[in-house]
């Protein structure tokens, strides 16, 4: 394939590059709402991202995900590293609104612009981690952060899609697990790559620990990473430098044995396969809205006069017309 | 470029400024909101006029809307109004809430807050209001 001359950045994507940040703000919107008129900035900004270490935290409402973050924000700042952290809440099912609660216990001091922190609400997606997720941490990478955090609420069941962003993902727990066990076992368990037991202050911290690490022995394959567990407490603060270590000794493991690139490659696939999908999903509703003899083709397959594959191959061929 | 672009909900920033330390109100507003399909950032209690901001133009939002009974609303609703001009943010508005005598209240409307709901209000007047000040590419 022959190079293209490199377009000229669109103005938005060099007003972000610059560091501005009511751009980046502005963009990131634009990519929530889908707006079509994001997509010139955030083409020409991909080739500015890849550079920052994305972590995933997750787990149950109210274990303490944001006062981690929180804490990790401190001791990532101290080092000199840029911090975006992008948290992302449900949005209720009933109105489609919601409430993003998580900045209320993310401090930093006043004028920090080494920190960017932006609430995302689901709208509707399944999964804790909105479609827009990605492209707002892809935004975060190329605005120059070294390290991107992303908070999503996980039930287990649902939240995988947070391994389809994150490098890393620490599965937050607390103490008296209970129920919450059984959830792990089907969702949160496979996806972490490291386990936070926090609110350690509180009795039964040790053995939710010991119970967890238990439970990584049990990874079958050689060679495959075995998550790590730490205990912090956001209270009387603790374990967060240790919480920080188990993430980069992850990091450095994905570097080690060349499953970073194994990793990202799955992850662009999944996406370029999602971006084809509702292309085709998008044509196939024009063509269906379009379709005159829709009505007519149905009566002719509840006839019997054509089947059904026939009838899906006649409107194939309409999706593959050109529009 | 879409000729009108596609308006996704309304982002509104609720922040309590000042030292006042409940926000029962706050919460009833940001829920009532949420009900009528906004999307609420909520920042919590004791904001500084800068945090306000800050968080607002990060999460660009539409609205902000003000809370509070501590009496300082004349030192710090003029500030946020002040430090959203200073950064080219004015298109954000801002409406408030709490306990604020009439006087005030006429003033800091001078000054550009947009709306302001005493005790008595009720939350559809509320919404109602939000939706106005948040433009017309909003449904
Ligand atoms: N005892 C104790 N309480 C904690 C600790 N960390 C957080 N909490 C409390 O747990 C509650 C929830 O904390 P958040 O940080 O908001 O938890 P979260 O997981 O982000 O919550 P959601 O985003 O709503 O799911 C707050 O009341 C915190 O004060 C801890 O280490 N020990
Ligand atoms: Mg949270």
């Amino acid at each position: 394939m022959s190079r293209r001359p490199v377009p000229p950045l669109p103005p938005v994507a060099r007003r972000v590059l610059r560091g501005d940040r009511q751009a980046l703000a502005q963009l990131i919107t634009q990519v929530e709402n889908r707006d079509p008129a994001a997509l010139p900035s955030v083409r020409a900004l991909y080739p500015h991202s890849g550079h920052a270490t994305v972590v995933g935290v997750t787990g149950p409402l109210g274990v303490g995900k944001s006062s981690l973050l929180n804490l990790l924000l401190a001791h990532l700042r101290v080092q000199g590293k840029r911090v975006g952290i992008v948290a992302v809440d449900p949005s209720s099912p009933f109105s489609g609104g919601s409430i993003l609660g998580d900045r209320i216990r993310l401090e930093r001091p006043p004028g920090d612009d080494g920190v960017f922190i932006r609430s995302m609400a689901a709208r509707g997606h399944s999964g804790g981690v909105a479609l827009a997720t990605r492209e707002t941490v892809r935004l975060l990478d190329a605005f120059g952060m070294d390290v991107i955090l992303v908070e999503t609420v996980g039930s287990g069941q649902a939240d995988v899609e947070i391994r389809e962003v994150a490098s890393t993902s620490v599965v937050v727990v607390v103490p008296h697990l209970g129920d919450e066990i059984q959830s792990l076992k089907a969702g949160l368990f496979e996806i972490a790559d490291v386990f936070c037991v926090n609110k350690s202050d509180l009795p039964g911290a040790d053995s939710a620990a010991r119970y967890l690490t238990e439970m990584t022995q049990l990874v079958p394959e050689k060679g495959a990473w075995r998550p790590v567990v730490v205990l912090t407490s956001t209270t009387i603060p603790s374990g967060v430098s240790d919480l920080w270590d188990a993430v980069l000794r992850h990091e450095a493991f994905l570097d080690a044995n060349g499953s970073r690139r194994v990793r990202a490659r799955r992850q662009l696939t999944d996406e370029i396969l999602g971006l084809v999908r509702e292309r085709v999903d998008a044509r196939l509703t024009s063509v269906l809205a379009q379709e005159p003899d829709l009505q007519a083709l149905l009566d002719r397959v509840v006839a019997r006069e054509i089947d059904p594959y026939s009838a899906a191959d006649r409107l194939l061929a309409e999706v593959r017309r050109e529009p | 470029m879409s000729p009108s672009p596609p308006a996704g909900p309304i982002r509104v920033l609720i922040a309590k400024p000042g030292l006042d330390g409940h926000d029962r109100g706050a919460k009833v507003v940001a829920r009532a909101l949420r009900d009528a399909g906004m999307e609420v950032i909520y920042a919590g209690l004791r904001q500084t006029p800068e945090e306000i901001v800050e968080s607002a133009l990060e999460e660009d939002v539409n609205l902000i809307g003000l809370s509070i009974l501590s009496g300082a609303h004349m030192a710090l609703f003029p500030r946020v109004l002040a430090l959203l001009k200073q950064k080219r943010a004015s298109r954000i508005r801002v409406f408030a809430g709490g306990i604020i005598p009439d006087e005030d209240a006429r003033r800091l409307k001078r000054m550009g807050i947009r709306a302001i709901f005493g005790p008595g209000s009720s939350l559809e007047e509320i919404v109602a209001t939000a939706r106005k000040l948040a433009g017309p590419s909003h449904s």
